[in-house]
């Protein structure tokens, strides 16, 4: 049967509700006050953009909220997003000391949220640039998270950055990709209109390498950056049926309902995802919030090797999803040219922590519709395209130095998911950030710092207590370390 | 069970707890209300040629969620006509034969004052008390704490009071004085049976930032008012000791006021000397009700403790505040971290660095067994001993219950006073401690 949308406008807009809402200003006071301020805190540590976060949950509490989102904004320009979309319970709220006191984390990111919000719904504009711009430029390839962290960076240590970016939106997966009920689209569309204010021109629609050549920028630019994420074709299941028009990569369901009205998004009334990992679990859930009967995760290994999240899986759980473990799907079955079900067999996991087929266990069951969520496709052979020099690891990461994100061609930088292998929206920020200043190093020989956690490093007695390490500050930390030797 | 009972100079009632001279204390429905809670005294709100009031009246110091942490307040003696207070009290009386109900009183000339004593005892009360405290509006009229303020003054109208007293007569005094023995002493020698303290400190909380008005606003401007509540406990324990511990005032007996708010801090004021105590702020937060807490934790504690009653209590801390001269200058306590309890919010490090002796460092966590779930490599705190001066301040700020505790450290040196310090040097027996480097 062909696809269909089952619910009405209301009914799927109250079923993707925002699962984390916005705190009212009580709820935020009192979250914000049971912050303890601590010294060098570990939740900092624990974010990929080094927010310093008890600053800004200070700053919550003394109610000064545009402060607050200065401190986020300038560590991490999509601080609104990352708010909402961050799995925060292994990052910045996993590492709350208050877990060590047997009590709640404090909820960093509803605070983060709330702080945001306020600048966005009021029109504060908080990040700044140089008012006089150090006449050097850097084309960004990719308006994706990375792209964008870099571009924000880059504006604000005073260069002229233009972003290139081949979808009608900026913003990457953060714009099309993010489930839901996590965030709307257009919090990802206010940070890229902010960013713009800083000076950053956005390009939407224009694809390096078709509309505009490598040796253009080249010649343009003083620096490139890659931020061209990963492709958006999962890997191929390789069985029969694969090419049914019902069976669809997670990403382009996502997609459609971010770009379609979320009533007119169209499934059957049972789902099958194939796949266990965190894009999988967004699927599942959005398709049983749009009004699946059973929307269920296909998953060949057993429970315990999922790659997910425990915490998405236990949500997935709570929205009715259903997980099967240890099942292969074989085959695609249809019916006049659509899915009817799977053929599905039993595996089990073998000593080496392989899934095995057991023979002989095949069995039916009927699907309408299958979404493949499996390991999303590097990009190389558009890189290879564009850079041939560029060098590519064996698992289809881009080459570069973990610190300043440059790769074997000096005046090319890159970051996030296609130099990381897919993260998190953080991840592709904070290295986007770097790979900023790894840029302005080598354009100027200047290192850049901060804004991070204002504390000491290294003092050493008799001035002070001693210290084992620098305290924060990764670039300092570097700085520090070269000096020891 | 303990006997709560108290006898603060004749006026008996069958625990220390007193409802303080304050809004809580205005009518005789309060008055019912507040001994059917379980209060054992009842101060009435200060009577005296009726007054008017602002609106609004009160302001407040909030610690975050935290409300009232300090209350302040423009309101001045009560509103209600002489007679009808007075009236009001005999019924009360009436009513509640065993339980203390005191007339606090304010007048200005001596005929006055000797009105009101007969008044009062005609009404029945147990005793009175002379409010010689309250910091604004009634000071601008020559009375409240410009008479507190003055020993000579004290001296003299207690003196009108004595001559028509057929009660006993609490002198009530204001903590907003340089030093408030001399005001005691005065009270004493005038003849009064019993001083209460403290009455609210001279206070601004806050200015409004939209106004440019301090609070409490009335139509534009605001006054300096009285604080009272938590924070004024410290501050009100310091001047009831003061008093204790004066040669000249032993044997007044003390009725201590003051940010009592539970079992604990009324424990504080009568191991420093109080013989009961009167509570107004933690009434107009939470109501009567909280007496409830405050008997059972007093009586529980004084279980615990073996003691029979309330006066086993009394006084025992008195001898233990000397002056700063007679402190062991050869004893020494040191911080020690349970690092099973630690967090590891380094706030103690941070604290002892910028704020105390840099006797802190921060140290790599490995070898420590800090047990999962920590950010690896995070550095971890550490006392270097022989740095640590011993003052406390990490154990003040650590968050968690008991995780630095401070530990006598034996030093092998025999006790030495400041005094015995001085003597020591000027007699040449011993050598000045090197200056701290
Ligand atoms: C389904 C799904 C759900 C996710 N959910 C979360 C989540 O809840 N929380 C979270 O933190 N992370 C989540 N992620 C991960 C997160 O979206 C990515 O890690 C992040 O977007 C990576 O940013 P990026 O800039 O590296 O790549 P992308 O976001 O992929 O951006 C790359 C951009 O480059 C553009 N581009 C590519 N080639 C060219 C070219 N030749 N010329 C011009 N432009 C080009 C693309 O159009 C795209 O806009 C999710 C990912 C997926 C797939
Ligand atoms: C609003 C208000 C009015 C008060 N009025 C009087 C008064 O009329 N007479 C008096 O002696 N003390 C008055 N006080 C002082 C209280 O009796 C008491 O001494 C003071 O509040 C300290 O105690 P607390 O910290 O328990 O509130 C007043 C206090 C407040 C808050
Ligand atoms: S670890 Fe928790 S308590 Fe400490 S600063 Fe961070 S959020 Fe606040
Ligand atoms: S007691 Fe004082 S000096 Fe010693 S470690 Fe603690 S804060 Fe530092
Ligand atoms: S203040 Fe207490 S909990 Fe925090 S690091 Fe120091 S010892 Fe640990």
């Amino acid at each position: 049967m062909p696809l269909k949308s089952f619910l009405t406008a209301k009914v799927a807009a109250e079923n993707m509700h925002e699962k984390k809402p916005k705190f009212r200003p009580q709820e935020a006071l009192v979250e914000a006050e049971r912050c303890l301020y601590c010294f060098d805190a570990p939740c900092i540590a624990a974010c990929p953009t080094g927010i310093d976060i008890p600053s800004f949950i200070k700053k919550i509490a003394e109610k000064n909220l545009t402060s607050s989102a200065r401190v986020i904004l300038e560590s991490n320009p999509l601080g609104a997003s990352c708010a909402r979309v961050c799995p925060v319970e292994v990052l910045c709220e996993g590492a709350c000391v208050m877990l060590d006191r047997d009590e709640k984390p404090l909820q960093i990111g509803r605070l983060q949220r709330y702080a945001t919000d306020h600048v966005f719904e009021n029109n504060i504009q908080v990040l700044r640039a140089p008012a006089k711009k150090n006449g050097k430029s850097v084309a960004v390839i990719g308006g994706g998270p990375a792209g964008l962290g870099c571009a924000a960076e880059l504006a604000q240590l005073g260069y002229s950055v233009t972003v290139f970016e081949k979808d009608e939106e900026a913003g990457g997966l953060n714009t099309y990709g993010i489930a839901y009920y996590k965030m709307r689209p257009d919090v990802s569309i206010e940070e890229v209109e902010m960013i713009k204010k800083i000076g950053v021109k956005i390009k939407t629609g224009v694809e390096v390498g078709k509309k505009i050549k490598v040796a253009e920028l080249e010649k343009k630019f003083d620096a490139i950056f890659i931020g061209v994420g990963l492709s958006s074709n999962a890997l191929r299941l390789n069985i029969p049926g694969e090419n049914l028009p019902e069976v669809v990569e997670a990403l382009d369901f996502i997609r459609e309902l971010h770009v379609e009205p979320l009533h007119k998004v169209k499934l059957a009334r049972r789902v099958a995802v194939i796949g266990c990992g965190n894009t999988a679990i967004d699927a599942v859930a959005q398709a049983k919030r749009l009004g699946a009967e059973e929307a269920i995760i296909l998953y060949r290994r057993r429970e315990q090797d999922m790659p997910a999240y425990p915490h998405e899986y236990a949500s997935a759980k709570g929205d009715g999803a259903e997980f099967w473990f240890n099942v292969l799907p074989v085959e695609v079955l249809e019916k006049d040219g659509h899915v009817t079900g799977l053929k599905l067999v039993r595996t089990k996991v073998n000593d080496q922590g392989k899934a095995e087929i057991i023979p002989g266990s095949e069995f039916v069951e009927p699907f309408g519709m299958v979404i493949k969520a499996l390991t999303q496709a590097p990009r190389t052979d558009v890189l290879k395209r564009l850079f041939p020099k560029l060098k590519i690891n064996k698992d289809g990461t881009v080459a570069r130095n973990e610190v300043t994100g440059q790769t074997n061609l000096k005046h090319v930088f890159t970051a996030g998911d296609c130099a990381n292998g897919g993260r998190e929206v953080v991840n592709a920020v904070g290295e986007g950030r770097k790979a900023a200043r790894g840029i302005h190093k080598w354009l100027t020989g200047e290192a850049a710092v901060g804004p991070i956690q204002k504390t000491r490093y290294g003092v050493k007695k008799p001035y002070g207590s001693g210290l084992d390490h620098p305290v924060r500050a990764p670039e300092l930390e570097e700085e520090y370390y070269a000096k020891q030797k | 069970m303990a006997d709560l009972s108290i006898n603060l100079a004749g006026i008996k009632s069958p625990n220390p707890f007193w409802v303080a001279s304050a809004p809580p204390a205005n009518t005789a429905y309060q008055c019912h209300n507040a001994f059917a809670a379980g209060w054992g005294g009842f101060v009435w709100k200060t009577i005296g040629t009726p007054i008017v009031n602002v609106s609004s009246r009160y302001s407040a110091l909030n610690l975050g969620q935290m409300r009232m942490a300090g209350l302040n307040n423009i309101e001045l003696i009560s509103d209600r006509a002489p007679e009808t207070n007075f009236r009001e009290i005999k019924e009360c009386k009436k009513e509640w034969p065993n339980h203390a109900i005191i007339a606090s009183l304010m007048t200005d000339t001596r005929d006055n004052w000797h009105d009101f004593m007969k008044r009062a005892r005609d009404a029945g009360a147990d005793g009175v008390e002379l409010n010689f405290g309250c910091p604004h509006g009634m000071c601008e009229r020559g009375m409240g704490s410009a008479v507190g303020q003055n020993p000579e003054v004290i001296e003299t109208i207690v003196g009108w009071v004595m001559e028509a007293a057929e009660i006993p007569v609490i002198v009530k005094l204001t903590p907003n004085v340089t030093s408030v023995v001399p005001a005691a002493r005065a009270a004493k020698r005038a003849g009064a049976d019993a001083v209460s303290l403290i009455n609210t400190i001279n206070s601004i909380t806050q200015v409004n930032m939209e106004t440019m008005c301090p609070e409490p606003y009335v139509a534009g401007l605001s006054t300096h008012g009285g604080y009272c509540g938590p924070a004024v406990k410290p501050i009100a324990l310091n001047m009831l000791h003061e008093i204790a511990s004066d040669p000249q005032c032993e044997g007044l007996p003390i009725s201590g006021i003051g940010g009592i708010s539970n079992w604990k801090d009324a424990a504080d004021f009568i191991a420093l000397g109080a013989t009961g105590v009167q509570v107004c702020t933690a009434i107009m937060h939470y109501g009567f009700r909280i007496v409830e807490e405050m008997k059972d934790g007093l009586s529980d504690f004084l279980d615990s403790k073996g003691m029979k009653s309330v006066n086993d209590l009394r006084g025992l801390a008195v001898k233990k505040v000397t002056k700063w001269e007679n402190l062991n200058l050869n004893y020494k306590r040191i911080a020690t971290i349970d690092y099973d309890k630690c967090i590891n919010c380094n706030l103690c490090y941070i604290a002892c660095e910028d704020g105390a002796h840099q006797a802190i460092a921060l140290i790599s966590p490995d070898g420590h067994d800090l047990g999962p779930g920590r950010l690896p490599g995070k550095l971890i705190p550490k006392i270097l001993e022989d740095v640590c001066v011993g003052c406390n301040l990490c154990a003040l700020v650590c968050p968690v219950d008991d995780c630095i505790v401070m530990v006598d450290v034996p030093t092998g040196k025999k006790h030495m006073s400041w005094k015995q310090y001085q003597e020591g040097l000027a007699a040449g027996k011993l050598k000045p401690i090197p200056a701290h480097p």
